[in-house]
């Protein structure tokens, strides 16, 4: 088992005709991830082929899930309509939906977190570099790719690793890999102030996956979500969890690159998080180098066997 | 993005905001046409940057205050005279404080009672919030501290925007009344209407004021706009001052590069927001300094690399370069291809040490050293880390 997709889901993806969805939609091909229709307004009837595989495309969501039984979305559509594309998930009935886009409107975003409360479907993103569920093949061939994460740094195993940043969940995910240690699904739940999923949703995910025996969580300054999930961690998780904050250094007031990271006050600073996190008994990767290592340590405070 | 007061409160003003009347002004010609605009009588003169605690802050030539109250027009002429082309230090400016290029004249206003109001981002309930004090004029950061129950919020709902009874709520609760009452309620709605409708980040009056005569006017008008939402807003991009912004960010920005200077001397060259903070904070950790953070993004073409080699060392302070990438998809020795290219291409002499991981790194790394360039490699973040701290400290 594995959080949100295994390497059975079926995944269709918005802007496939576009530079980066086609671009990423081979790379999940190539990963063994069952991309099994594309979603380009206007060019539907037409084929997205890359070596053997011949991808149909659709007109819409609702016909390309019709269709093919695709139950999850790749969102690659430019920001002035990527709110749009979400909205149209919600609407055919999805499961989930990955947004990629970088640069989607806040109001686009207010209203529609709002408009896709009630649904369903849960929507990862946006501004993220999406899930990987690894496979059990060669370089974790076979698994579940949606987004831009690079597939050959993991390894089928039993950690789970949530984070905000792209970059940074891969240098975690590859200490892990190096060090032998698999990974159950990492999760990119992005760097933009609203988002659809929650480091605390996705603990909570982890949490109740038999195969997850450990988390770690890689979080940066601005919000409080890290903090919320925290607190959730020391009263409900026994799992053992390593934690990171980025931005220890970055003046206040300013956004660092992610439109969320932004030091807006004493709760939101690197240095409250990190109490925090070690307060909930959360092991504290010191740098971002010993991310690995200080879930392993955590693990061996519980006696859990990460691999 | 960031606009001046005086481009703030003339979008209030469109949106039906009352203020008070002011003319900006950008040269001492430009005063006498500013100030026929007003009536004759007492004039506030307000420095325009983009940083608060003006009227606490102080010219580098010694004089004092950056928003004066005159008691003619006369006056304030001869006030803009001494702040325009001044330099201003406030709380926020840091050290070399920002140069006043523009004059904003306002009729000073008689105040009954000064409140706060500002609608932003509530990033736990994922909506719109509208704080309110019935304490404006000092810094809502120590209200909050101090008094926090003075402080109260209204967070609206995007799918049926500002409703009527949160309005009488929050006029209610800043104690208004009658005349009053009606008025603030007008603002409120309207100043909501603003922010919606523009994208904005952030709208703050601080002070909101009462008169005597039963006005509610915005007083002072800070506002901030979602980056992310200026391609709907060609009318609001025209606000933009680089004056107000780094040269070196600015620059970055053409190439699309995200750079923020900052005071130490590791310059730092990162793919990826996360990765780029923590690329600071480890330098940190190891007794350095990182002198910016610089996000080239996912895909570092050669041309990035090259300007962002520049933008760093356009900063005098910097004293050694950290590049630290992780190519999950892009071939490590693309990258390490565009960095020979850029030391070559800028003549470097400062140390540099270079931390690649990810897609054919070894190839990457033959690169680097078969480059004949005196390019130091890092085995991890750490190790990279500790490695150009050292050789700074060595240097210096």
């Amino acid at each position: 088992m594995a959080i949100l997709v295994t390497p059975e889901t079926r995944i269709l993806v918005q802007g496939i005709t576009g530079d980066f969805g086609g671009r990423h939609a081979k790379l999940s091909l190539d990963y063994g991830t069952k991309v099994v229709a594309g979603v380009t307004p206007g060019k539907g009837g037409q084929f997205f082929e890359h070596g053997t595989h011949r991808v149909p495309i659709f007109n819409s969501v609702a016909s390309a899930a019709r269709e093919t039984g695709a139950t999850v979305s790749a969102i690659f559509v430019p920001p002035p309509f990527a709110a749009d594309a979400i909205l149209e998930c919600a609407d055919a009935g999805l499961d989930l939906a990955v947004a990629i886009t970088e640069g989607i409107p806040v109001r686009d975003m207010v209203r529609v977190k709002r408009a896709i409360a009630e649904k369903k479907m849960r929507l990862i993103g946006p501004n993220c570099p999406g899930v990987v569920t690894p496979g059990s093949g060669e370089k974790s061939y076979g698994g579940c790719r949606i987004g831009i994460a690079p597939g050959y740094i993991h390894k089928k195993g039993h950690v789970g690793v949530v984070s905000r940043s792209g970059t940074l969940t891969y240098e975690a995910v590859y200490q892990l890999t190096v060090l032998g240690i698999g990974q159950s699904t990492c999760v990119g739940i992005g760097g933009d102030p609203v988002n659809g999923t929650s480091h605390l949703d996705v603990i909570k995910m982890f949490n109740d996956d038999p195969e997850t025996v450990g988390i770690v969580m890689i979080g940066e300054i601005g919000g409080n979500a890290e903090v919320e999930a925290a607190r959730w961690i020391k009263a409900n998780c026994r799992k053992p969890v390593a934690g990171f904050i980025a931005g220890a250094t970055a003046p206040a007031g300013r956004r660092m690159g992610h439109a969320g990271a932004i030091v807006g006050g004493a709760e939101d600073t690197a240095a409250a998080k990190i109490a925090v996190f070690a307060e909930c008994g959360i092991e504290v990767a010191v740098t971002p180098s010993d991310m690995a290592a200080a879930l392993i340590r955590a693990a061996k405070a519980r006696g859990v066997t990460l691999s | 993005m960031n606009i001046h007061e005086y481009q703030a409160k003339a979008l209030l003003e469109k949106f039906g905001v009352p203020i008070p009347k002011g003319a900006a002004a950008k040269t001492p010609e430009e005063f006498i046409n500013a100030l026929t605009e007003l009536p004759e009588g007492p004039t506030m003169v307000k420095s325009q940057i983009h940083a608060g605690g003006r009227g606490k802050g102080t010219f580098t030539d010694g004089y004092k205050g950056g928003v004066k109250f005159c008691k003619s027009k006369a006056d304030a002429k001869e006030v803009a005279a001494r702040m325009l082309g001044n330099t201003l230090v406030t709380a926020q400016t840091g050290p070399a404080g920002r140069k006043v290029q523009t004059i904003y004249f306002t009729v000073a206003s008689d105040i009954k009672k000064e409140y706060y109001l500002a609608i932003l981002l509530d990033r736990v309930a994922s909506r719109p919030v509208i704080v309110a004090s019935t304490e404006g004029g000092v810094e809502i950061e120590k209200v909050a501290h101090e008094t926090p129950e003075k402080i109260f919020k209204v967070v609206v709902d995007p799918a049926y925007g500002l409703a009527d009874f949160q309005v009488r709520e929050l006029v209610t609760r800043l104690g208004f009344a009658g005349n009053e009452a009606k008025n603030a309620s007008k603002l409120i709605r309207c100043l909501y209407a603003m922010y919606w409708e523009t994208d904005a980040a952030m709208v703050e009056v601080n002070p909101l004021i009462s008169t005597p005569s039963g006005e509610v006017l915005a007083l002072d008008a800070k506002v901030s706009f979602d980056d992310n939402s200026l391609f709907r807003h060609p009318e609001i991009v025209t606000l933009r001052d680089l004056n107000e912004e780094d040269p070196k960010e600015v620059e970055a920005s053409k190439h699309s590069l995200n750079y923020i200077a900052l005071d130490g001397n590791i310059a730092c060259l990162v793919n990826g927001a996360g990765l780029a903070m923590s690329t600071m904070d480890i330098i940190k950790h190891f007794g350095g300094s990182p002198a910016n953070f610089l996000d080239v993004g996912g895909g570092a073409t050669r041309s990035q690399v090259v300007a962002a080699f520049k933008i760093i060392l356009g900063d005098p302070n910097v004293q050694g370069i950290f590049v630290n990438i992780f190519g999950g998809i892009m071939d490590c020795n693309v990258i390490a291809t565009g960095i020979v290219e850029a030391v070559r291409e800028v003549g470097l002499k400062l140390p540099l040490v270079v931390r690649l991981e990810g897609n054919n790194v070894e190839a990457g790394k033959a690169t680097l050293a078969s480059s004949g360039l005196t390019i130091v490699s890092g085995d991890s973040m750490a190790d990279a880390a500790q490695k150009i701290v050292k050789l700074v400290a060595a240097a210096a």
